[in-house]
């Protein structure tokens, strides 16, 4: 098991710095990030000084090892636009993010796991063929106009909910509802296969046979083993989601990283760009990284691949 | 031999034991399978449109006409003239929507196709060889999966400048993660097999056995696959669009047309609408198609 942990922290923190590299020279793929930064109108002479002023002349290398080693204590540069530390911008706008990630994967948790249980136990049933109906077009449906439907209905025409904005609970009821829609067709998949895989196997039918009830049977019983494969991939949808939250916040104006990424995209605001990929991409690779170790934990099996 | 020609009524003992080939077996798991069939007559019908948009499009979508601005669709009080409205600088909406249905076809089809050939070859590689080529390449899938992909590609977007091949580019070279999952587990399955090792025995170079042994026999995962990146491509092309740094305007792509709706969308919710739920049939019949073709090729795995 320890040996298992210390392969995959390994990989994390390897894969973790591939990334820190990639999202650092994204911002060179310009050319030039000082004439990008000086913008259309600047001189010669302006590019030169914001070259030198930002060291843009040195070697890109140089520029990286700078910068990693400054992330690395938790510096990851000041923002162009806000002329604040980035680290404390991100800390501050994340709470957005990560309560909206919380409640957007509570939500997909929370219906999609009694969905998948209603149609493991009655496969084919109407209950099963509307749950495969709503995952599937789950999976198609445009999350930003999803979004601006809901926006349409309850705010424009029933005036029920707020269309933007974080100051009370019901600004979040949309933004999550939207957000967590998205992790449903997979996790009810899943929990609908390992509910049909665990209702067949013999522990299932020596429950009955002993004479345990019905409801026991389902929870006690299977939906416990069922459940497993579901919070690694309820762990892993969630790092998905911060990413994803970029869309999400746009439409609703929710001021959290996502809607930071993108301001800071459209205002070339490379260092707060670059941190926020590297911050993204870091909770992904925790959140894999608990989940194949929860995974490990629970099934030995898992623990040779 | 002569048996079974000269006998001319057939034992129905016989046909019982022998029952219809494989090939009548699938062509009646394919006929038969009701989200296959929708989805594929549905991205049938908007291949279609895609094709032959000029002959079907009422009018110019980039044809504006101050005159003719934010007019209703027919159903909501409008005329034939334009039969979807026509846009804030009146444009017509449904030749914008004919057209849209090119752009969002041409990006999922380059980028499905360019991811599928990086990620095939990542995959394939991987559960060939295995061993050290087998480590990297699920390194780097990870890698790839923890890059946060809308972010990455707004951001690439954003500096190499909007534009239907930099978007179709950047998708492509994102979107190789499942390709090289599904390939390389599929791989694994068929290396062992006999005929894998028969080849070999009879001295096939690695090449051979990689291109007529193994990929013939992971092709239906990789046409499924296929598939559902391609609604993947399209979707985040609708997404990155929406958002502003996607395909630019005046290109008649959906995304775009829902975004500049959204202004307008307190009074005439249509505009955010129709480009949307178009999006969404399309997506729709490409998800059902995928799904329907994992089941018709895999019946072994189907639930």
């Amino acid at each position: 098991m320890l040996n298992f942990i210390l392969k995959r922290l390994g990989l994390a923190v390897l894969v973790a710095f591939t990334v820190s590299f990639i999202s650092f020279s994204l911002m060179f793929l310009s050319g030039d990030p000082a004439a990008a930064l000086a913008g259309e109108t600047a001189s010669d002479q302006d590019v030169e000084a914001i070259r030198v002023l930002y060291g843009f002349d040195r070697p890109m290398l140089v520029q990286y090892w700078d910068w990693l080693s400054s992330a690395l204590v938790g510096d990851l540069g000041e923002s162009y636009y806000f002329k604040l530390p980035v680290a404390s911008l991100i800390a501050e706008r994340l709470q957005v993010t990560m309560l909206l990630g919380l409640c957007g994967i509570s939500f997909a948790l929370l219906t999609a796991v009694p969905l998948g249980v209603a149609a493991a136990i009655r496969p084919n049933s109407i209950i099963d063929r509307v749950a495969l109906f709503l995952s599937v077009a789950g999976q198609a449906m445009p999350s930003f106009w999803f979004g601006l439907i809901l926006i349409v209905v309850f705010s424009i025409q029933f005036g029920i909910l707020p269309p933007s904005g974080t100051s009370t609970w019901r600004h979040f009821i949309m933004p999550t509802i939207v957000l967590g829609y998205y992790a449903m067709p997979a996790i009810m998949r899943l929990t609908r296969a390992g509910m049909l895989e665990v209702l067949s196997s013999d522990y299932i039918r020596t429950a009955r046979a002993k004479g345990a009830s019905e409801f026991k049977v389902l929870f006690k019983h299977a939906l416990r083993n069922a459940i497993i494969p579901v919070v690694s991939l309820a762990a892993v949808q969630m790092g998905f989601m911060l990413g994803g939250s970029i869309v999400v916040e746009s439409i609703f104006a929710l001021h959290g990283a996502g809607y930071l990424a993108w301001e800071s995209i459209a205002r070339n605001d490379l260092p707060t760009v670059q941190a926020l990929i590297l911050v993204f991409s870091l909770f992904y690779i925790v959140f894999t990284f608990l989940s194949d170790v929860l995974n490990a934990w629970l099934d030995p099996r898992m623990r040779a691949g | 031999m002569s048996d079974a020609t000269t006998n001319m009524t057939p034992d129905p003992m016989l046909e019982a034991i022998v029952g219809p080939t494989p090939g009548q077996m699938l062509r009646k798991r394919i006929f038969g399978h009701q989200g296959l069939m929708i989805g594929v007559v549905v991205l049938s019908i908007l291949v279609l449109v895609a094709i032959f948009a000029p002959l079907l499009a009422p009018h110019d979508p980039y044809a504006q006409s101050l005159m003719a601005r934010m007019k209703p669709p027919v159903f909501l009080g409008g005329t034939w003239e334009h039969p979807l409205g026509t846009d804030h600088l009146g444009r017509d909406y449904l030749s914008r929507l004919i057209y849209g249905a090119r752009v969002s076809l041409l990006i999922g089809l380059v980028a499905a196709t360019i991811s599928g050939v990086i990620g095939t070859a990542m995959g394939v590689a991987a559960g060939y060889f295995g061993g050290k080529v087998d480590a990297v390449v699920t390194y780097l899938i990870n890698v790839r999966l923890a890059m946060p992909v809308v972010l990455v590609a707004l951001a690439v977007v954003a500096i190499l400048g909007g534009s239907l091949q930099v978007v179709i580019v950047v998708l492509g070279l994102l979107l190789w993660d499942r390709f090289a999952v599904v390939m390389r587990s599929s791989t694994l399955q068929v290396r062992g097999r006999e005929y894998v090792a028969a080849a070999k025995a009879v001295g096939c170079s690695t090449p051979r056995v990689l291109m007529s042994e193994i990929m013939p026999n992971i092709a239906n995962n990789l046409i499924v696959v296929m598939t559902l990146e391609m609604a993947h491509a399209i979707l985040l092309e609708a997404a990155l669009s929406f958002l502003g740094l996607g395909v630019q305007p005046p290109t008649p792509s959906w995304g775009l047309m829902v975004s500049e709706g959204k202004n307008m969308m307190l009074f005439e919710p249509w505009m955010v609408l129709i480009p949307g739920a178009v999006l969404f049939v399309l997506v729709l019949a490409i998800n059902l198609m995928g799904d329907g073709l994992r089941d018709v090729t895999a019946p072994e795995n189907r639930s």
